[in-house]
């Protein structure tokens, strides 16, 4: 029997490993060692996107994507597709709407329609494995710089593809590296942002797991750019992985001589330093971050003066997001022109977002700039599960807003959003359906802000509060028609006054649920909540025609809310129950449903 | 109040010289101070902090501003069993908070407490970043996604048993 040499590919992401990919990957080591296939190469790879369907194989060359992967499925897959070249259907992926199955990667709704730059090494390579990213032409973008351009030729290179930041505010990365290359001083320093700090957000999280040299890469580049010689990369401390290999690629990078003096007889020398964060939203934004590094209390700074002037320890500094970094080496690779065709005249190249909340297919998605939203959510995304009905996005996390359905067909780029009271933000989408409350979202969004404000400045200190206190009147059914202005109000000061981007923004989320769902806070007011979320405009009711007396959600209820006789139909005592839901969950007939007070 | 020398535990102090080198060699800053205490003890005890301000001639002052500021320093010891839940925007939307009360009700505590018996901390954390499978919550370093009261139910159930049949063994 001839049996073809074939690479499977292995996520070990975040995502999957959460899903047991370690197992998956332990299992098929094992088998493929066990039957002697020393044809068949294992590797470890970034993610591959498709968070949803972990763990998950790809089998090259074939190109077919085995999802939702067990160890006892590993057998299946050696014995079909490896010895007797049988695609496994029913490990494939399964398309909802044609209950098809899509064995091939490439015929997947969700990724033909994707345009993968700074994606595009993320799930093809060995993250720890720095030959792999030299393999494939890494490093040959910084040494192509250190011989053939002058600084001010590379950032002219940058200036051309149009490429603008990806932290959020999307500022020209070009012209912010000739700012800072004007000043004259012999110590500058780059900066890397991967504080992510949205909820909801995980795209700088899985491009540092899956392709840390794409961004020690393009930091290099950068720092040349510029004339910097240290780089700092600040990665907060929830992402495990991404520090883990980020650690390892570093030293992979020293070791090759990619980081560190006369970088391959240039005689540009250049480090990188990791620092890990503590736990503080406010220390994504800049000057934060900053005096974060500095060992600080991460609190913001009026600028001006800027970074480029005044950053690190007084010095010029430049920073820039994870994603802006990583985009810096293939934008080399494929010219300024190419990158700077794709997109619409406000914004070049590609966007990275992470697709989640109620939707089909999550996980994360590079589309060219100018797509719309309803590709994204309906195309790529595969729609709402369950038949549910649209409702709207959320995007740019708690500095940005709710898009509703009657704008699905918006072009996304930075100025359509700012102009619907979004913004880009860092890319993260929740896709939100009828059973989200909106008042209950912006609730959350200011619960959050409150709590991570730094407390410096009184406007977003006491405002997020006071915005705060007047949505849980909402919540609680106890606000008046006058509260929705009075929030309008506070919501406008704490915009204008407010020190950094925090406050500046923070009232985002409730101004676009005020503008697109006022219906729903009147609702509040008048004691009712649509989407019957608030616990305290809610009750539980059990459908006597369908309780079969179980007695099930009786014995369970924490608070004994709940009586009857066995076979027959229970009743919900509402002063004692807490609305924990427990009983939905547990009822085998689902006669338990939520309704108005 | 204490020094270097009162401290017995062969092994507590030769983590405490290693943080104090780690400090001093490797430009270590308060932030990098804190979490490498941390890291050791899993909260930061008051007589180290003080220990430490002294050793290193870092005003207490600045240690404690710098403490009180980052979410992942605690002044409490934590207990056995470490449950950090994920409160971020698509776990909320997909039914986190009634997830999260279901496991106060079960633990008798609150985020940021710890259970008499010094076997569960919870913890609240922003985001995760695993919105994909969404809600999630790490335990003991593992995390699970797709939950629902019957997982967490199980894990639970999971870590109450073992903590008895050791308790059962001592
Ligand atoms: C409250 C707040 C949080 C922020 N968080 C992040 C973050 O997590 N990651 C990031 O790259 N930028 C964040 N920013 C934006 C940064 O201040 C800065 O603009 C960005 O890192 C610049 O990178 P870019 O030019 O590549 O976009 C945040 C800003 C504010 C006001």
């Amino acid at each position: 029997m001839i049996i073809k040499p074939r690479e499977l590919w292995i996520c070990r992401s975040t995502g999957c490993n959460s899903l047991n990919a370690k197992a998956v990957h332990d299992e098929l080591v094992k088998q493929i060692k066990e039957r002697r296939l020393t044809q068949i190469e294992v590797k470890k790879v970034g993610c591959m996107g498709l968070c949803q369907c972990g763990p998950s194989i790809l089998i090259q060359p074939d190109n077919v994507y085995y999802v939702h992967l067990k160890p006892k499925h590993i057998p299946e897959i050696i014995e079909k597709h490896l010895l007797k070249d049988q695609i496994v259907q029913h490990l494939a992926y399964l398309n909802q709407e044609t209950e098809e199955f899509i064995p091939n990667k490439e015929n997947i709704p969700y990724y033909n329609r994707q345009r993968k730059i700074t994606l595009k090494n993320s799930g093809t390579i060995d993250p720890e494995n720095i030959d792999e990213y030299i393999r494939i032409g890494g490093y040959e973008n910084i040494e192509k710089c250190l011989k053939k351009y002058k600084p001010s030729e590379v950032i002219q290179i940058i200036k051309n593809s149009r490429l603008r930041g990806r932290g959020g505010a999307g500022f020209p990365t070009g012209l912010k590296w000739e700012l800072c290359a004007k000043e004259i001083n012999d110590t500058k320093y780059v900066i890397c942002n991967g504080d992510e700090g949205d909820p909801g957000a995980f795209m700088d999280d899985i491009l540092m797991e899956s392709d840390p040299h794409s961004v020690i890469e393009g930091m290099c580049v950068g720092g040349y750019a510029i004339g910097a010689h240290q780089g700092y990369i600040y990665i907060r401390a929830e992402y495990a992985l991404a520090i883990k290999r980020f650690d390892i690629a570093l030293k992979q990078a020293r070791m090759k001589g990619f980081l560190g003096r006369n970088i391959h007889g240039s005689g540009f020398d250049f480090d990188i330093q990791l620092k890990k964060g503590a736990g503080a939203f406010v220390c994504g934004e800049e000057t934060a971050l900053m005096a974060s590094i500095e060992g600080k209390r991460g609190t913001p700074r009026p600028r001006p003066p800027f970074p480029a002037q005044s950053g690190l320890w007084g010095k010029p500094t430049n920073i820039n997001n994870v994603k802006t970094w990583a985009t810096i080496p293939h934008i080399l690779s494929m010219g300024a022109d190419s990158y700077s065709k794709i997109g619409t005249e406000d914004a070049s190249g590609t966007i990275i977002l992470a697709l989640t909340g109620k939707i089909n297919n999550s996980g994360l998605v590079e589309i060219p700039m100018g797509t719309t939203i309803r590709e994204v959510v309906f195309d790529i995304g595969g729609g709402i599960p369950h038949g549910k009905k649209f409702k709207a996005i959320q995007i740019g996390g708690p500095s940005g807003g709710c898009i509703p359905a009657e704008h699905l067909d918006t072009v996304m780029d930075y100025k359509n959003l700012t102009s619907l009271g979004a913004i880009m933000g860092s890319g993260g989408v929740i896709v939100l359906d009828e059973d989200t409350c909106m008042v209950d979202l912006a609730h959350y969004f200011i619960t959050f802000t409150q709590r991570e404000s730094c407390g410096k400045c009184a406007p977003c200190r006491i405002g997020t509060l006071k915005m705060l206190n007047l949505l849980t009147k909402f919540k609680n059914g106890v606000a008046k028609m006058e509260d929705i202005d009075e929030l309008e109000h506070l919501a406008d000061i704490v915009k204008k006054t407010s020190l950094c981007g925090l406050g500046q923004t923070a009232p985002n989320p409730v101004l676009t649920t005020i503008r697109y769902f006022r219906d729903e806070y009147e609702a509040h007011v008048n004691g009712s909540c649509p989407a019957l979320v608030c616990k305290d405009l809610i009750r539980y009711e059990i459908i006597p025609t369908k309780c079969v007396g179980c007695q099930f959600c009786a014995k369970n209820c924490p608070v004994h809310a709940i009586s009857g006789e066995i076979k027959q139909a229970h009743m919900i005592d509402s002063n004692l129950c807490i609305r924990c839901g427990l009983c939905v969950v547990q009822c085998p007939s689902d006669a338990i449903r939520k309704v108005g007070m | 109040m204490i020094k270097i020398a009162d401290i017995t535990n062969i092994e507590e102090r030769k983590a405490i010289e290693n943080i104090i080198r780690n400090y001093r060699e490797d430009s270590g800053t308060v932030i990098s101070l804190l979490q490498d205490i941390q890291g050791h003890y899993n909260y930061l005890p008051a007589y180290i902090l003080q220990l430490l301000s002294r050793e290193l001639k870092i005003p207490l002052s600045k240690i404690y501003s710098v403490a009180t500021f980052y979410a992942q320093f605690s002044f409490n010891e934590k207990g056995k069993h470490i449950i950090t839940v994920c409160d971020g925007t698509a776990c909320h939307v997909k039914g986190g908070p009634l997830l999260y009360d279901y496991l106060i009700n079960q633990l008798g505590i609150h985020g940021g407490e710890t259970t008499p018996d010094k076997i569960f901390s919870i913890e609240i954390v922003r985001c995760l970043g695993c919105c994909a499978i969404s809600p999630v919550m790490i335990v003991d370093d593992e995390l699970y996604g797709n939950l629902n009261m019957q997982k967490i139910s199980k894990i639970l159930s999971k870590i109450r048993k073992e903590e008895m049949i050791q308790e059962g063994s001592k």
